[in-house]
């Protein structure tokens, strides 16, 4: 198992560096010039030249490439100053460190993700699962007919739907915004709880349906049976049996929706106008921001990268199959 | 036109009752298609020991019947009536509390594939133990000695350290054995086999069937034992009833019906099978056609369509009445007993080399 | 014990059936690499599959492969009909070498080698119609029979014992028996000289597999094709093939005529294989009892094979000679020509029951002790 995680590290730090190189060739690829873009519209030959300079676009591409992936490493100076690793470069456009910047923005999208993952979690595989103990039931068909309206729902429709009533309607809430936990525990959970609740309610609906036919899927299986035929009650094969073997495909999503998410929730961040890494990403996209473009993507795909090791490590703690081999 | 629809056997059968007793069992799911009638109208006894064969190809019912006894059915999609009495308690109408106490204490199940009817989840040990102390109240420790000690029984080298190993670990053949461990653990008066030695090499296979028998030798189990296998069924029942679409065809004593077979359809599964000391001469006599589907299945008696003596039973009464199979030694054809006995001796028995 | 006297084997010793083999294998040797290791993965060891096949097939002839799951039989119709590549050895079809043949070399002996799988459900493309799976081989090999190839379908139907009209049904449509039916129209519409068929009837019912196996018996009688008739049923094997091989771990270690085999094995594997099969008696009581042999445990992992003999761990005559020499399969004496075994202290050649039943499983030796 150590082994395992050893070599999935190891891959993931290769894996990691071949995305900023992709990255970097791409942009630099790109038919615009930076310079110029940042340079202005009454823009000298000298101011331009100096910009290349400030930069460090006068650099060979190698050069420059190996600046921004040892500055992760290990820091690097600029002109302006000491940038401490990880280092992810300056901004183009706003000259802000990236890194502070996507750290600015990341505790809002860290409680997006978390605080979406533990309610849809919660409420749509529970759901889900007593859906499938009740199949057939009153419970279930309530259950399996709601998830389908909510999973049809997107959150640019159901975000502003209530926001209008919640906010702007009664007035009983103000518009989301997202104040530090360490400030005002209060304030950040009641600015985030809509954005969270809205993002949450439309995965809860997919985690209901899958949780259900995951669970009944594994209810049909023969170990289920036997346990059964053991004298084990329902109850209990539902709960040790039928239930394990139904995580499986629910921790594969669930690994790839967080990672995603943490990655950027764009839509959900653009609805609520809140200023995550989604919005990061577009702006860098836009602007044409290299050093931004980068630096989110790498912090995206980092996480993508530790997501996935977790989720093989669960896959190993769920079942000894994989644990053992 | 008459058609049957009461029991098989009619009346309850002459000899004493079995431990186990069936009546009129019928079981029906409801599909998209419609219902369909898995098993109709099934009736046998099972005595204390013995072994009860049921032979049958897939879709004759065989696997429902005995998932019915134990009440594994799903009861979503399942009614079932008629009379399920083992050891004098009814237990088609019994409490899932009740049914809970009975599996895997006093009857017992074993699958045909034992890597998927074991849970690849928990240890070997722990799965054994488990119906040990829900039903005996033993003690974790005590369960697990238990466990280690079926092990040993049911011959897995180690067994101390093989316990805390998990199902994939074991060979084909050693979780078969771990199955049979399991089923045994609480020492049932009834073992139902479902086809337990279908995935298994044949050497394995040969293991497995002695280790049954000598095992209820030992523990006086009765087995119902399932299996498409003639050959298999030879070896390890007392009795036999053959099953075809949802229905009992034959029965008696293995001698009874693998030596002088009165029913079309076990002429034909006899035919069709070539034997290691059959003669190479002959061609096998396949059954032809196909099983029935069980959504439409054909009136009177089922065989009738893939039956080649079918003429030789006046008027149409194969077509329109189902043949009754009596609660002995008897078979639910419509020929008469000279006749079945004529035709086996002159046609069929020559061509089995 | 006697000493058998031994002599060595001679290929082609089938001299009086067939003059030239239509498929000669030898050496073949199939081996899957098994990955692990840290921190770099690499290929840490091989499932011996196949390790080192002679066979030959001649033109017309069934030859039967039995063995039990993992003794490389399904392996080896691949590598005949080279679906997969051989290892190491040569297969050598009339003549040519067809080893590490490729595609377009492979082309022309495609259309003379043909394939039926165990699994009627799996093995037929359930998108295509009955028409379009059976003329597929002749499309693809270019071929263009006289009156067009839906003739020739329907010609292939009707041989197969389907309905012609059923041209354009799907497989669904079809039983599984009929699907079998189907895959054996298939395999003959290319007019093939050699079929390979791996357990074409074991995931029938019984009542259908009589219906298949007679099927491919008229086809083999009535259009000359030889067949690899591979299986585990050696029943069914014995019924079909004039000639088995019995495969272990990766080896053939007895092959003969029919009779040889079924009725005068040396190898202990053979007997104990004979032995395990589950028979309906119809003889009187008074005819000789089958021998009993019950092994011990399962058939070790090809990965790691016991050294010598690779039966000898699970063998009741085995001795330090089994461990250190690998019997060579030759012809013993008393045996027919071509009834090759590869043992060192072969059997009797009987199947009768023996003074006292060997018995090598612990569990039962112990629960029959019990008792006696």
């Amino acid at each position: 198992m150590l082994q395992f995680i050893i070599r999935r590290t190891v891959g993931a730090f290769v894996t990691l560096f071949l995305i900023g190189a992709a990255t970097f060739f791409l942009f630099v690829a790109a038919p615009s010039d930076y310079a110029s873009l940042a340079c202005g519209k009454d823009c000298s030959p000298q101011r331009l030249a100096d910009i290349r300079e400030a930069l460090g676009l006068n650099l060979p591409l190698a050069q420059q490439f190996w600046d921004f992936m040892s500055g992760i490493v290990t820091g690097r100076d600029f002109p302006t100053g000491h940038c401490s690793a990880p280092c992810l470069g300056v901004s183009f456009y706003s000259g802000d460190m990236v890194w502070s910047t996507i750290m600015d923005r990341f505790p809002l999208t860290l409680t997006l993700t978390a605080g979406g993952a533990v309610v849809f979690l919660l409420i749509g595989v529970g759901a889900g699962m007593i859906a499938a103990y009740r199949r057939g039931t009153l419970v279930d068909k309530a259950a399996t007919g709601a998830s389908m309206v909510l999973s049809s729902f997107q959150i640019y429709f159901l975000g502003p739907v209530v926001l209008t009533i919640l906010v702007y309607g009664t007035g009983w809430m103000e518009d989301p915004k997202y104040v530090p936990l360490t400030q005002d525990p209060v304030g950040w959970f009641v600015g985030m709880s809509i954005p969270v609740c809205v993002m949450a309610t439309i995965f809860t609906a997919q985690y209901t349906r899958m949780a259900r036919s995951s669970m009944i899927e594994q209810l049909a299986e023969d170990h289920v049976r036997t346990a059964r035929a053991k004298g084990m009650s329902r109850k209990y094969v539902f709960l040790r049996y039928a239930w394990r073997g139904s995580l499986i495909p629910i921790v594969t999503v669930l690994g790839i929706d967080v990672s995603s998410m943490l990655g950027g929730a764009v839509v959900t961040e653009l609805t609520f106008s809140l200023q995550g890494i989604g919005r990061l990403a577009v702006d860098g996209a836009v602007n044409k921001d290299l050093p931004l473009t980068m630096g989110v993507m790498l912090f995206g795909a980092f996480f993508i990268l530790i997501i996935n090791i977790l989720t093989d490590i669960t896959y190993a703690w769920i079942d000894p199959r994989i644990r053992l081999s | 036109m008459t058609t049957v629809t009461k029991a098989e056997g009619a009346p309850a059968p002459a000899g004493p009752e079995g431990f186990l007793s069936v009546r009129d069992l019928q079981v029906t799911f409801s599909t998209e298609d419609g219902p369909v009638k898995a098993v109709d109208g099934l009736s046998f006894d099972l005595h204390r020991g013995k072994t009860l064969g049921i032979v049958g190809e897939s879709g004759s019912g065989k696997s429902v019947t005995n998932l019915t006894i134990l009440g594994l059915h799903d009861p979503l999609f399942t009614t079932i009536d008629g009379e399920i009495v083992l050891d004098g308690k009814e237990l088609i109408t019994a409490t899932e509390k009740e049914m809970e106490k009975l599996r895997g204490n006093r009857v017992a199940m074993i699958f045909q594939d034992p890597l998927t009817a074991l849970s690849p989840f928990y240890t070997i040990g722990r799965q054994i133990a488990e119906p040990y102390m829900k039903h005996t109240g033993a003690s974790k420790k005590a369960a697990w000695e238990r466990a280690v000690e079926m092990l040993a029984k049911v011959g897995i080298p180690h067994p101390k350290e093989r316990a805390r190993d998990y199902p994939h670990q074991f060979s084909g053949g050693m979780r078969q054995r771990a199955m049979i461990a399991m089923a045994l653990v609480c020492d049932p008066d009834l073992l139902i086999a479902d086809e337990p030695t279908t995935a298994l090499d044949v050497t394995v296979q040969a293991q497995i069937l002695d280790l049954l028998k000598d095992l209820q030798r030992e523990f006086g189990t009765a087995i119902v034992f399932i299996t498409h296998d003639l050959g298999v069924i030879a070896d390890m029942a007392d009795d036999i009833m053959v099953m075809y679409a949802g229905r009992a065809v034959e029965r008696g004593t293995v001698d009874e019906v693998l030596r002088s077979p009165q029913h079309p359809y076990t002429w034909g599964l006899l035919n069709s099978m070539p034997r290691l000391d059959s003669d190479l001469g002959t061609p096998l006599s396949p059954i032809p056609g196909s099983p029935p589907s069980l959504l439409t299945p054909p009136p009177g008696c089922r065989f009738h369509p893939r039956c080649t003596f079918r003429d030789r039973v006046d008027g149409d009464r194969c077509v329109t009445e189902r043949p009754l199979l009596a609660p002995d030694r008897s078979s639910a054809c419509h020929l008469g007993a000279e006749q079945k006995r004529t035709i086996f001796i002159e046609e069929i028995r020559p061509r089995l080399g | 014990m006697k000493e058998d006297l031994v002599l060595p084997a001679t290929r082609e010793t089938r001299a009086d059936t067939a003059p030239e083999p239509l498929l000669e294998v030898s050496g073949l040797v199939k081996h899957f690499p098994v990955k692990g290791g840290f921190p770099i993965r690499r290929t840490v060891g091989a499932v011996q599959a196949v390790d080192g096949l002679d066979l030959t097939v001649h033109a017309g002839e069934s030859f039967g492969l039995v063995g039990e799951s993992g003794c490389g039989k399904s392996t080896t119709g691949r590598l005949i009909t080279r679906l997969l590549e051989p290892t190491s050895g040569t297969i050598t079809y009339r003549g040519q070498d067809i080893s590490h043949a490729g595609r377009r070399q492979l082309a022309p002996i495609r259309s003379e080698i043909q394939m039926i799988f165990q699994d009627p459900y799996s093995s037929l493309n359930p998108r295509q119609t009955v028409g379009k799976i059976i003329s597929g081989p002749m499309e693809i090999n270019g071929i263009s029979p006289e009156g067009g190839r839906e003739k020739r379908v329907r010609e292939l139907l009707e041989t197969v014992g389907l309905n012609p009209e059923h041209y354009n049904r799907f497989p669904h449509e079809f039983s599984g028996g009929q699907r079998q039916r189907i895959g054996v129209a298939r395999a003959l519409a290319l007019e093939p000289k050699l079929i390979v068929a791996d357990e074409p009837v074991s995931a029938l019912d019984v009542s259908i597999q009589a219906q298949v196996v007679n099927l491919l018996q008229q086809v083999q009688k009535d259009l000359g094709i030889a067949f690899v008739f591979i299986a585990h049923d050696l029943a069914i094997v014995r019924h079909f093939s004039q000639r088995v091989a019995v495969m272990y771990l990766g080896k053939i270690i007895e092959v003969g005529d029919r009779d040889s085999i079924y009725a005068r094995p040396r190898h202990p594997y053979t007997h104990a294989l004979l032995s395990a099969v589950p028979e309906v008696t119809l003889t009187e009581e008074d005819s000789p009892q089958r021998e009993r042999i019950r092994l011990a445990g399962d058939v070790p992992s090809p990965i790691s094979p016991p050294s010598g003999c690779r039966f000898r761990t699970r063998c009741w005559k085995a001795q330090d000679k089994c461990a250190a020499e690998e019997p060579p399969l030759i012809q013993l004496s008393g045996n027919r020509n071509g009834h090759l075994t590869a043992c060192h202290f072969p059997e009797d050649p009987t199947t009768e029951a023996r003074e006292e039943d060997i018995v090598l499983d612990p569990a039962l030796a112990a629960l029959e002790e019990d008792r006696n």
